[in-house]
């Protein structure tokens, strides 16, 4: 296989997440209403109650919706990641993975590709977000436009690959709705992205160190730090670590000689 | 064609195959081997095994014992490499039924490669061929099956396969569609010199020239060209020859453990 097939193999699995993404126009709407539900809604909602932040890397006192941005960033990955597994048990309910992976491309690139592609479309729904949110007055800064977008692409990826390995282990599209309460909502209220870990901690240990223990928290913080031009090393590690957890496995799963799939698929 | 002894210029070899699940036999011992240019009949009841062995030589399965060769090459040393001369058109659909023909048949040609200068090029002759170069930006959804089992096919000829393989891809269509299907098959065959192996339970679907495997309770319990075959049994006709190896094979004592 020459690099040449695997750049158009990867545009062709790119270009299709695309059209799909774009069919689906309520999805294109949901990605961006919801986090703008929280920002313009909830989180105006709490601003008075919970007050203002210097925490790092701010430097003066922020507004509760300035502090809630990344976390609503992180927050439309975790459902574009979510939204991508659900689209590949579609795809294998529908047969259209049997296509892909008989394909003479190793597995690990295929299913990468396809975790990738999900990424940019993830990006599109960020960016649109944080560029609304700042016309509407949120305080971002527009250097951390591009400050934020390796932290947004390893973010995604390590999301991705979680709603891939999830993906693997679901049998069936109906039992998709348990899977995404019992992992989009305890992962997202169970980090930084609403709330500053160092409050957590003063009112529950339990809940600062099940924050801690999330990845999202930390994907959180290095959003947070990156958009700020800071780069928070202990949070780029712990993502990285956990997304080569996550990649990894879920290529395994894949496997037809080990992965969970094998075990399904007997026909 | 079943023979123990590997030809280097077969299609496709399959040699000495077993697979199992738990406990649960799927296919003992299976061999045969197909040349370029013939079309080869899997004969066998649902639960044969057919689709199981369709999953080994595409390796959505792997392999446990035996080995696997698409063109001289091993599926099991140059892993999805052995994939590139392979064209399969598997018993469920697996059209995105949300993009167009074109927008499909795009989507496979790059995952195999192509420019898309030369998918159009190859979409539109193997569309014309099946006659339906006009429905090529509708959605795959409005449809109807036998149109969709067409787009189907020319998806697994975008690459130019020198192995065609077809799992059941008849299933659910009326007569005509199924005769056109079955009829472009045979002419990919004879005169692109494609090897096909087409999986089915349909004997109507079979031709006197084809070669033939006959699958029971995942054990091959005879193969040749269909007219020997009948002939051997000393049947009528290749309905009467295969209904005939099925109950010989159901009471024989040497079978244990059906798929």
């Amino acid at each position: 296989m020459t690099a040449l097939h695997y750049g158009r193999a990867f545009a062709g699995i790119a270009e299709r997440e695309f059209l799909r993404f774009f069919q689906q126009k309520e999805r294109f709407f949901a990605a961006l209403v919801r986090p703008l539900v929280w920002l313009l809604i909830f989180a105006t909602g709490l601003r008075a109650a919970l007050g203002a932040s210097s925490l790092p890397p701010y430097v003066t006192d922020i507004t509760y919706e300035v502090y809630i941005v990344p976390g609503l960033m992180a927050m439309v990955q975790l459902f574009n990641g979510m939204q991508s597994s659900l689209s590949m048990v579609y795809d294998r309910e529908m047969g259209s993975m049997k296509v892909l992976l008989t394909t003479p491309l190793p597995r690990a690139f295929l299913l990468f590709a396809r975790l990738l592609a999900g990424v940019i479309v993830s990006l599109l729904q960020v960016y649109a977000f944080l560029i609304i949110a700042r016309l509407v007055g949120i305080d971002v800064p527009w250097s951390g436009l591009l400050t934020v977008l390796l932290p947004l692409v390893l973010t995604g990826l390590m999301l991705g690959a979680l709603g891939m390995l999830l993906a693997s282990t679901i049998k069936q599209l109906e039992n998709f709705a348990g899977v995404m309460n019992f992992v989009i909502f305890p992962m997202f209220f169970a980090s930084s992205a609403l709330y500053p870990l160092a409050k957590v901690q003063e009112s529950s240990l339990f809940l600062y160190w099940l924050c801690r223990l999330n990845p999202l928290s930390h994907a959180v913080e290095l959003i947070r730090f990156a958009l700020y031009g800071q780069f928070n090393v202990m949070a780029f590690v712990i993502v990285c670590g956990a997304l080569a957890c996550f990649l990894g496995t879920a290529v395994v799963a894949y496997d037809p000689a080990r992965g969970l799939q094998s075990r399904k698929d007997s026909p | 064609m079943t023979s123990n002894r590997e030809n280097p210029e077969a299609a496709l070899s399959v040699a000495s195959v077993s697979h199992v699940f738990g406990e649960r036999s799927a296919l003992r011992n299976v061999t045969f081997e197909i040349a370029p240019g013939r079309f080869a009949a899997l004969l066998g009841l649902n639960g044969a095994g057919k689709t199981t062995l369709f999953s080994l030589i595409t390796r959505l399965l792997a392999l446990q014992q035996g080995s696997i060769k698409v063109a001289g090459l091993d599926v099991t040393r140059m892993g999805s490499r052995a994939l590139a001369p392979l064209g399969v058109v598997f018993q469920q659909p697996a059209l995105d039924l949300d993009l167009s023909v074109r927008q499909n048949l795009r989507y496979f040609a790059a995952l195999q490669g192509l420019s898309r200068a030369s998918a159009d090029d190859r979409m539109m002759r193997t569309l014309e061929d099946l006659a339906m170069p006009e429905r090529i930006d509708e959605k795959v959804r409005v449809l109807n099956g036998g149109h969709r089992r067409r787009v189907e096919i020319v998806r697994a000829l975008m690459h130019e396969p020198s192995v065609l393989l077809l799992d059941e891809a008849t299933v659910g269509l009326d007569v005509p569609t199924r005769a056109t299907i079955v009829d472009h098959v045979h002419n990919l065959a004879s005169e692109r010199g494609i090897a096909v192996l087409w999986a089915t339970h349909l004997i109507d679907e079979i031709r006197a020239a084809d070669d033939l495997i006959v699958l029971n309770a995942g054990q091959v319990i005879e193969s040749g060209r269909v007219g020997e075959v009948v002939s051997r049994v000393g049947a009528a006709d290749l309905a009467g020859a295969f209904h005939g190896l099925i109950e010989k094979d159901s009471l024989s004592p040497s079978r244990k453990d059906p798929a």
